[in-house]
């Protein structure tokens, strides 16, 4: 038998241990069609039945407010799934309740997981399992899902029930009620594929998505009843909510049994939380993720880099064509692009894994919550500090870790303005300029350098939300979990297949991007070979937009290597190198023999700024859309074109040569 | 009657009154923060930033939401 189950709770309830128990390495994760929220597929066979299953994503509720929650019951309705799964937190029984309560207005098919059996009796809270069952008329399953237990259980529920659906409903109060029967005789019989109930309800909750589905006549007829209802209890979307917590406190009457104790999550917020202590504790939890994701990625990166370098010269000349060699082998050829590609891979796994670990441990939130209001007045979320951090090492991972953010203004704000964070790649050029042009002075011009970036970062913020992603800031709602000890299995699986997306989506689009710079660099314009770097079409290209940085004040060749350092920053120095025909050991060195220290230090304000690398394009293009990751190129090259001739105008009004 | 924004850490508070969007009634709603809910705050930054003991779950909300929520001294 074909069966399809989804996994429906509430945010933190261990819902990812759940599914990665259930499918193991059956999985695939994507994005949910148009939106950046993982969307978790696998599958399981069991006992001669082939089950799907589908994680949805976690919610508080079903209502038509959240992108999470439209999906989620989207789904239910639509794709009809035989089983839901709903994973209830044990040591939080009354709140996650509320979803059960929605799911059976659904209708669905309901079975509850009750996880973390041993959080509850931890916390001296006592669960009348067989009893709750007999209330809510719902199957329960209770669990340990990090040590497996009640798994097996739960599979041979979900086979049983979805071969004998039980379904009941339940009722609420009876001033409640009976607007509810009121509107669903109005539409019963009158709608498709929606539970009558549960349509009724929504309607009286004045849901837009459902309202749409209604005739104009049924709806004046519901809003009629609406108003009457609002006249007797007040609001009806308050009411009902009321309504259903009510219920769950008469239900947690019965069943649960809790003895008021300070917990260890209590202990540990107390510390974590602190007025003084917080802060600087997250800085420091944030530098031991940065430390622990680049210091153990970079033999792998470099291994992985190197090797393809090696590889790729041992083979050179192979095929005897010199273009189709340069083309297959060479510094921007295939082999090479790929292993850029492939070297990236261990820093985004490892970083993904870190955060992950820190995300389940329950320690994001708490985060959040302390950034929040500085970040906020500098026109980003709480969480958007993270990808900030992470940008001093590479974009490319700071980009994914925009993922934490929920909401979808705060996270494009945050994803276009990361790549002005100074990242480690541009640090390998500023570094090896800086010392030549300012001698001792050279780690303070470094240090402006990131600041600039981090103050531009805000700047930028700010003009967005006041532009772009106009409108009111989200509202800053949002649950501090019990703190739990992470999964290792969970969050490296979901490290990995972060890592596998990367290569094969963001790849897509920055291998033709590596292989259409190194064709421009070994075409001259009579379209043959050349390895002349000045008869290249990049070269030809470079003079022709000469006239544009004519203010700032740059030759062609410092143009070209910007024209470069788009496939990845620290390739501007290799080419400024090429250009001006000397070492990299001695590009420091001729530039500052050609440029004033004002000149170059308004270049390198202009790399600073100017375009993501590629790889860093493809990870935007991946998260937030074509439109966004062209309008970050966009944006960055007139602003660091700006930037750059202020410096330079500003420079000369202080009389700085 | 306050705003939560301004209450006591500590204390246990009935909530008397929400003002606010649809969207945002709605989800305090859904969190339990409902008129008539009993809640303890937990810490307060000072600037408006609170977290709260709500139905056995802790909830942090921004300042521009705790001016909104009204309670009193239970």
């Amino acid at each position: 038998m074909k069966i399809r189950v989804a996994l429906a709770g509430n945010p933190n309830v261990g819902k990812s241990v759940v599914f990665n128990n259930l499918t193991g390495g059956h999985q695939h994760i994507g994005n949910w069609p148009g939106k950046t929220i993982d969307k978790a597929e696998g599958t399981l066979n069991y006992k001669g039945n082939e089950i799907y299953i589908i994680d949805l994503p976690g919610t508080y509720s079903l209502t038509a407010y959240s992108v999470e929650e439209l999906i989620a019951r989207d789904y239910i309705i639509q794709e009809k799934p035989d089983v839901v799964v709903n994973i209830v937190d044990a040591s939080n029984l009354e709140r996650n309740l509320y979803l059960t309560l929605q799911l059976s207005e659904l209708g669905a098919n309901i079975i509850i997981a009750l996880n973390k059996m041993d959080l509850a009796k931890k916390e001296n809270a006592k669960i009348e399992v067989k009893k709750l069952e007999k209330i809510l008329g719902i199957p329960i399953i209770p669990m340990v899902a990090p040590r497996k237990e009640g798994m097996k259980e739960l599979t041979d529920a979900i086979i049983k029930y979805a071969e004998n659906p039980v379904k009941r409903e339940i009722r609420y109060d009876e001033k409640i009620e009976k607007y509810i029967d009121e509107v669903r005789r109005i539409i019963e019989g009158k709608i498709e594929g929606l539970n009558p109930r549960w349509a009724a309800i929504k309607i009286l909750e004045n849901d837009e998505e459902i309202k749409k589905k209604i005739g104009k006549d049924l709806l004046s007829r519901c809003e009629e009843v609406r108003e009457n209802m609002k006249n007797e209890v007040g609001d009806p979307e308050v009411a009902l909510a009321d309504a259903r917590y009510e219920l769950i406190k008469e239900i947690c009457k019965d069943v649960l049994i809790k003895e008021k104790k300070v917990t260890a999550s209590d202990i540990i917020d107390s510390v974590l939380l602190d007025k003084y202590l917080g802060i600087p504790i997250f800085i420091s939890i944030l530098w031991m993720i940065f430390q622990f994701g680049f210091m153990i990625s970079a033999p792998f990166c470099d291994f992985l880099g190197d090797g393809f370098a090696q590889v790729s010269s041992a083979l050179s000349g192979i095929t005897g064509i010199r273009w189709l060699d340069y083309l297959l082998f060479g510094d921007y050829g295939v082999l090479n692009g790929l292993g850029m590609v492939l070297s990236f891979v261990p820093l985004i796994i490892l970083l993904y894994f870190a955060l992950s670990l820190v995300e389940d441990f329950g320690y994001m939130a708490r985060a959040a919550f302390l950034m929040d209001r500085i970040m906020r007045k500098l026109g980003l979320s709480g969480r958007a500090i993270i990808p900030m951090i992470l940008g001093l090492g590479c974009n490319v991972p700071a980009i994914y870790a925009t993922r934490t953010i929920p909401d979808e203004k705060d996270r494009l704000v945050a994803i276009v303005t990361n790549p002005l964070m100074l990242c480690g790649a541009r640090l390998v050029f500023f570094s090896a300029i800086v010392g030549a042009f300012w001698g001792e002075m050279g780690g303070d011009v470094l240090l402006s350098l990131y600041l600039l970036g981090v103050v531009l970062t805000f700047i930028v913020a700010i003009i967005l939300r006041k532009t772009v992603f106009k409108g009111k800031a989200s509202p800053f709602i949002l649950e501090l979990p019990p703190y739990q000890m992470p999964v290792p299995r969970v969050c490296l699986r979901k490290a990995w297949e972060r890592g596998k997306l990367f290569f094969t989506k963001a790849g897509k689009v920055i291998l033709p991007g590596i292989l259409i710079l190194g064709i421009l660099l070994i075409t001259s314009t009579s379209f043959a070979y050349t390895e002349n770097a000045e008869e290249s079409i990049a070269a030809v290209i470079g003079k022709a937009l000469l006239p544009l940085v004519k203010p700032l004040g740059w030759d062609w060749r410092l143009l070209v290597a910007a024209l470069f350092g788009i496939v990845a920053k620290e390739i501007v120095l290799g080419a400024s190198a090429l250009l001006y025909g000397v070492s990299e050991e001695n590009i420091a060195a001729t530039m500052a023999s050609m440029y004033t220290p004002l000149q170059m230090y308004s270049y390198l304000v202009f790399i600073l700024i100017y375009v993501p690398c590629i790889v860093t394009i493809g990870a935007i293009k991946q998260e937030a859309g074509t439109k966004w990751a062209v309008f970050t190129v966009i944006y960055e090259i007139l602003l660091a074109y700006l930037v750059a001739w202020l410096v330079l105008g500003i420079g000369h009004l202080m009389g700085v040569a | 009657m306050i705003p939560l924004a301004f209450a006591p850490e500590g204390k246990i508070l009935r909530v008397v009154g929400i003002r606010g969007g649809r969207g945002v009634m709605q989800r305090l709603a859904d969190l339990g923060l409902l008129p008539g809910s009993i809640i303890r705050v937990v810490k307060s930054t000072g600037g408006g930033a609170i977290l709260l003991e709500l139905r056995g779950s802790k909830i942090a909300l921004g300042r521009g939401i705790s001016m909104k929520v009204f309670v009193e001294v239970k």
